[in-house]
């Protein structure tokens, strides 16, 4: 008789892979990269490749001849991790910077703790703020590289409007003067990319094209986004009501800096997210709050990545705290 | 707008192929292997000795305790044995093997194909006669019908739901009958309304099958009190729990019964089983069989007596396609794979699905990316990554502590991993462990 296979239920599985994945996640960024690579052009090509291949190599190299296992390295979530961190880097910064953020976020901050799942914070994130601390002059400097055809870099200030901001209100000027003094800073050239920034945040638009993307795909589900965003939304509110000539409004906080690229791209990154919707909820309410409050009290201009990072820290707690409902009624 | 359980569930491709093929009678076998274990409790004892003259519908093979069902012949012939014969998966179970001689059926039986709309019997002669008919449960559970209809004491049901969901992948049967026979469904549920004494009664469909929601509803419209409720298409729709939280919004409570919620659920099969049984004086000795796949030439919806091998309904070994390397009894999610492909069918057996390799490979299994689909999609609100890590490291109480014993089995976190890790195989292992445990402690 011939041989039949024998296993338990069930005896089919859906189409979804991790490689599928996180190839999803590259589409979605690609629109941000067209831009990056529309105003600063080989610069921002140059970060781009090299964070993908040191990302890529160093798992593949750390797999392959110290941990002597079989490489994951196809199921492409190395690239990811360097494709981001690309993004999240000044466009002019040197190429070596990008190599050794790209070594720190994959050697460090993903295998020692065991590989892709089992980190705990966000690699790219880790590769940027290890950057941030040891490069701070590149890291903040936000002059213009030379983009693919030269026109449209004019509009691009060097500054980003975080930055000019945070300046400004050091040196006693209040909100509306600095807005005055910086027409550039409307929300119309926040949206097509026409202010300064990371490669990956200067276009609202690109980074919503890809949020939507996502979605659509079933990639990410809206809860982390959608509740990053609304908290930004109101606690900038609140301040902002209390005190305008000190408080940036809602809307500059939530197109200005790494809010969207950080609540689509980084902050669901599923190993350093929590499991059930309502840790999904707490976490994302924290990294909102956190980032307003470091914008306007914080010694830094940006407090994305610092608050995602910390309320990676909490993941483990709210998985073991917030569980999901059970069906017949939680005990 | 189309109704639908409240948490979880996947939507596998339907692959519905055989949808409009007509139910056609499958030649009677040369020999009947009866089981005596067609049912969820004690085999029955079998009634006659080798040698016996049997009629179709004669009773077997008899209860041996309070959960058990009577056995009937599905053919007429001579006892060739009373002996184990292996079953799908090549356990031995006790079996009357029956050499087929003509079709002679029992004289009390109604084979007419008149529709009998007057219920004379009551309450209690309902019940006693789906007992004495060897009624048991066609959607998978093969439970018996008449412990079901009769609720235990404190517990009132307050309604009926017929299961016509048939959300698995694949599978037709119930969709066929609901097309061609269903008024006899519409009947059955009447029966066992008049039964249970409830008056209001639910058949749930899903909005994937219009045409059965249309024959259906038309042949329920002379009936008060039954209502067809659309759901939306998810799996596992069908399943008890999932089904009267969609149709009633109520939730079994875990570790509960589906009676705690006064709901009492029925397979589409079974109320037409039931309708044969109180009308026709039929004993429940066929069942409508899907047998399908795409390595197959055609698919078919067949009715097959009781007993018939899997070998002779698949035209084996000519009738199995080369590139066919796995047979499922039932649907593709939470069937069985079948070992011994001689195996008889027994009452509750629904479809024999045909697999290739590449439709049933598993991916290999790679690092949980703690996407959290599996939660998700898990329809009791588990949390299988968790299940399976506990699992894992054999932390029995921790198992426990987070509901393993909740587990419907489903299979829909398995479906969905996208790191390909076997979740239901070490949950359902560990499910067993912990129950067993939580049993051998001594009672409150």
């Amino acid at each position: 008789m011939r041989n039949l296979i024998i296993s338990p239920s069930p005896h089919i599985h859906g189409r979804e892979n991790t490689r599928r994945i996180m190839a999803d996640v590259l589409i979605a960024l690609s629109p941000a990269m067209l831009v990056s690579v529309w105003f600063f052009g080989l610069s921002a090509i140059k970060l781009i490749l090299v964070g993908a291949v040191t990302c890529a190599g160093a798992e593949y190299l750390i797999q392959k001849h110290i941990l002597r296992r079989e490489s994951s390295v196809s199921d492409l979530s190395a690239v990811v991790t360097g494709v981001l961190l690309a993004l999240n880097l000044p466009p002019s910064a040197p190429w070596w910077v990008m190599f050794i953020g790209a070594l720190i976020a994959i050697g460090v901050a993903k295998m020692t703790f065991g590989g892709l799942g089992q980190n705990i914070f966000n690699p790219a994130l880790v590769g940027r703020v290890f950057l941030l601390v040891s490069f701070p002059v590149i890291m903040t400097d936000w002059s213009v590289p030379q983009g693919l055809f030269g026109g449209s870099v004019d509009a691009l200030s060097g500054a980003t409007p975080l930055s000019m901001v945070k300046e400004g209100i050091a040196s006693g000027l209040t909100v509306e003067q600095i807005l005055a003094q910086n027409p550039d800073l409307s929300y119309g050239q926040m949206l097509f990319a026409r202010v300064g920034g990371s490669a990956g945040e200067v276009s609202a638009l690109a980074l919503i094209a890809g949020f939507i993307y996502l979605l659509i795909r079933r990639v990410i589900k809206p809860t982390i986004p959608a509740v990053i965003l609304g908290t930004v939304f109101v606690v900038s509110g609140i301040f902002w009501l209390s005190d305008a000539s000190r408080f940036t409004d809602p809307v500059f906080n939530l197109l200005t800096g790494g809010v969207l690229l950080g609540s689509v791209f980084m902050a669901t990154d599923y190993v350093t997210s929590p499991m059930s919707t309502s840790g999904q909820i707490v976490y994302a309410a924290g990294i909102g709050l956190l980032t307003v409050l470091i914008r306007f009290f914080g010694s830094y201009p940006e407090g994305m990545s610092f608050a995602i990072l910390i309320m990676n820290a909490t993941v483990p707690l709210l998985n073991k705290y917030m569980r999901p409902k059970r069906f017949g009624g939680n005990k | 707008m189309s109704k639908t359980f409240r948490m979880g569930g996947v939507h596998p491709n339907d692959r519905k192929i055989s949808n409009d093929c007509a139910i056609e009678v499958f030649p009677l076998p040369r020999r009947a292997y009866i089981s005596m274990a067609q049912h969820l409790g004690a085999p029955a004892t079998p009634a006659v000795n080798v040698g016996d003259k049997v009629k179709t519908g004669q009773l077997i093979g008899t209860p041996s305790g309070f959960m058990s069902a009577n056995v009937h012949s599905s053919v007429s012939g001579t006892v060739a044995a009373v002996e184990p014969v292996a079953d799908l998966a090549g356990n031995k179970v006790m079996s009357i093997v029956i050499d087929v001689e003509g079709d002679e059926w029992m004289p009390e039986i109604d084979r007419t194909p008149d529709i009998v709309r007057e219920i004379t019997l009551d309450g209690p002669a309902i019940i006693s006669r789906i007992k004495d008919c060897g009624v048991v449960g066609l959607g998978g559970a093969s439970f018996p019908t008449h412990i079901k209809l009769s609720p235990p004491p404190g517990k009132t049901a307050d309604c009926l739901i017929i299961n016509g969901a048939e959300c698995e992948p694949y599978l037709t049967s119930d969709y066929r009958i609901m097309m061609e026979r269903p008024e006899e469904i519409v009947l059955g549920a009447v029966i066992m309304m008049k039964a249970l004494n409830v008056t209001r009664g639910y058949i749930g469909i899903e909005d994937n099958k219009p045409a059965a929601i249309e024959s259906m509803r038309n042949a329920a419209s002379g009936y008060p009190g039954i209502e067809v409720v659309v759901l939306r298409k998810k799996y596992p729709q069908g399943g008890e729990k999932q089904l009267i939280n969609a149709v009633t919004g109520r939730s079994v409570p875990s570790m509960g019964l589906p009676i705690d919620t006064g709901a009492v659920v029925q397979n589409a099969a079974t109320a037409l089983a039931v309708y044969e049984a109180v009308q026709k004086n039929k004993p429940l000795i066929d069942n409508t069989i899907t047998v399908t796949g795409q390595c197959l030439p055609e698919s078919h919806n067949w009715l097959v007596r009781v007993g018939t091998p899997y070998s002779e309904i698949l035209g084996a070994p000519d009738g199995i396609p080369e590139n066919a390397a796995k047979i499922i009894s039932g649907g593709p999610m939470m069937g069985k794979a079948v070992a011994n492909i001689n195996a008889p069918t027994v009452k509750a057996n629904g479809a024999l699905l045909l697999l290739t390799e590449e439709q049933t490979r598993r991916m290999k299994s790679s690092n949980c990316i703690r996407c959290g689909k599996c939660v998700d999609a898990c329809p009791m609100g588990l949390e299988p990554y968790l299940l399976n890590k506990l699992s894992g490291a054999g932390k029995m109480d921790e198992l426990e502590e987070h509901n393993v014993y909740d587990c419907i089995e489903c299979g829909c976190c398995m479906f969905t991993c996208p790191a390909g890790i076997p979740l239901l195989d070490h949950i359902r292992q560990a499910k067993g462990e912990v129950i067993r445990i939580m049993r051998s402690r001594p009672k409150k």
